[in-house]
């Protein structure tokens, strides 16, 4: 089924009932979102919302009900469109690889199985590397790096597939200061070049800095739409509950 | 010389090719942090070799072969169904199969007096290298370890680009179109085939010994996976021709009328090794510091 009609032509990806169930506990209780392309999108929610859940499941990682499309079509058509950054901790960095290997992992789609990795696929991966600051880092054994460079090189593989869709799961979870301005940077020039940015996002100060788009979810979406109508106190207080005490919205004393 | 050409080469040359077939796989078991696969999978084989001598009453090396594969994917599906049905950790779910398999071979083997007779305990455990000499002709061992070792490294070589982003990052992978779930099939079935074919020329504590040992000390003393994989096939090799002479002269040489059981040795040189890598990979961290 495809969800949306002739809104999907506008819309880079939406997602219409998305539930997963966990044994007896719902991760993700019928989300339903759309994300218009060249928007940058914000999915914030308390620890336990199933954000990083609804990533993978729109990418069909694990198997939920619902309906996902993608540029107006399925999701597994569009794959070689769309760019998965996973949570730095989903893997580990004392794999015996190297910075430049791990961009060219990125590659993958072009080089297939036996391709060979040539000087055009080399230098494209390099440019990658480039664009987030770290050309200098390509021979370095990925543990030697910092988080933030770590993160960096995660970026660099995405920017390599040459995808127009971005997921991206937690990029600036403890990352430093350089390094969450330069994904910012770079995250924003895609944006800009027309391609579509979703970020699972935990810092809700930088929010409205950030994004222009946010989606607010606790297993089923609460709110979304633009920054300056959606990201408001009662919202947050519907996601996150009266517990929340600061107003990252800054709109009203408590 | 002779004497060495027929006695000795052939047994040095099948410990060496044992190594390199479990080797391949070994490297991707570690870092995969399965490596206690390698283990099941060369306790398992008991139970299926005797098992088809059981039901064939043939000895050939072929036909225990494929009961040693037949139990080594049984034991397989058996894993992953205690891992997913009882949600437990893989490497306990391991344990409990590899465990309880084995002994069910060593019941069979000695309630059914086939003990003694064809197989006994001792030649799972230290294989029978020794015994594997020249007569006439290279013992089969040595072509079909040969052929196992050379058809590994070539599906290594096919799948080699695919197996390492899926071992690094399973996930992306598979946003990639790898077929993540094969892959690691097809390293476990890598796996049995070099543990069923070790474990008839070599005995068990020796295949364990191969797809771990050279692999963990490789990865203590290099930075890119292609020169821990080069340098594990050194180790390994190494490890196999030193061991087997170490067993078979070092008594000699130190006027002890006994030879050493090669396999027993041969593993513990590759043991040594890892120790001496650990100590050189961590006096290298010092250093650095």
């Amino acid at each position: 089924m495809q969800a949306g009609g002739d809104a999907g032509h506008r819309c880079a990806l939406q997602v219409q009932g998305l539930t997963l169930r966990y044994n007896d506990v719902l991760a993700l209780d019928g989300a339903t979102a759309r994300f218009p392309t060249g928007s940058m999108t914000a999915i914030i929610g308390p620890n336990g919302a199933g954000k990083s859940t609804f990533l993978k499941s729109v990418l069909g990682l694990v198997e939920a009900e619902g309906a996902v499309s993608a540029f107006g079509g399925p999701v597994a058509q569009a794959m070689p469109r769309i760019a998965y950054v996973p949570q730095r901790a989903a893997v580990d960095w004392s794999f015996p690889v190297r910075v430049i290997d791990v961009v060219l992992m990125g590659c993958y789609r072009k080089t297939g199985l036996l391709g060979r990795i040539d000087r055009r696929m080399t230098a494209h991966a390099m440019a990658a590397l480039a664009r987030v600051g770290m050309q200098d880092f390509a021979r370095r054994q990925i543990g030697a790096l910092s988080g933030g460079q770590q993160q960096r090189v995660f970026l660099a593989r995405a920017l390599a597939q040459g995808a127009d869709l971005f997921l991206l799961d937690e990029p600036f979870a403890g990352v430093d200061a350089a390094t969450e301005s330069a994904i910012i940077s770079v995250l924003k020039s895609l944006r800009d070049g027309g391609a579509t940015i979703i970020a699972v996002h935990h810092d809700l100060t930088t929010v409205a800095a950030y994004f222009d788009r946010v989606v607010l979810m606790n297993r089923r979406t609460l709110a979304e739409g633009p920054v300056a109508e959606t990201f408001t106190r009662d919202a947050l207080a519907q996601a996150y509950g009266p517990a929340l005490m600061l107003d990252p919205t800054g709109s009203s004393a408590v | 010389m002779d004497e060495f050409l027929y006695l000795s080469l052939p047994p040095m040359v099948i410990a060496s090719l044992a190594a390199v077939a479990c080797v391949l796989p070994g490297n991707f078991l570690l870092l995969s942090r399965r490596a206690m696969l390698g283990d099941a999978m060369s306790h398992v084989v008991l139970p299926g070799i005797v098992a088809a001598f059981l039901l064939t009453g043939s000895g050939s090396g072929v036909v225990m072969g494929a009961g040693a594969l037949a139990a080594a994917g049984l034991s397989a599906l058996l894993i992953e169904f205690v891992t997913r049905r009882a949600q437990m950790e893989p490497g306990a779910a391991m344990a409990v199969v590899f465990t309880a398999m084995f002994a069910l071979g060593v019941v069979l083997l000695e309630t059914t007096g086939t003990s003694g007779v064809h197989l006994d305990v001792e030649h799972a455990l230290y294989g029978n290298l020794e015994s594997l000499i020249w007569l006439g002709a290279a013992p089969p061992e040595l072509w079909r370890l040969a052929l196992i070792a050379a058809g590994l490294g070539l599906a290594l070589r096919l799948v080699w680009r695919p197996l390492v982003l899926a071992t690094f990052d399973p996930v992306f992978a598979q946003t990639q179109g790898i077929p993540v779930a094969w892959l690691r099939a097809g390293l476990t079935a890598a796996t049995a085939l070099a543990a069923v074919a070790a474990f008839q020329a070599v005995g068990s504590i020796l295949t364990i010994a191969m797809l771990i040992c050279p692999a963990a000390s490789a990865r203590l003393l290099t930075r890119t996976l292609p020169s821990q994989l080069m340098a594990s096939l050194g180790f390994a090799v190494a490890s196999a021709l030193l061991g087997y002479i170490l067993a078979g002269y070092a008594p000699l040489w130190a006027g002890l009328p006994f030879t050493l059981s090669a396999s027993g040795m041969i593993a513990t040189v590759s043991g040594l090794m890892l120790a001496c890598a650990a100590l050189i990979a961590s006096h290298r961290a010092r250093a650095a510091l």
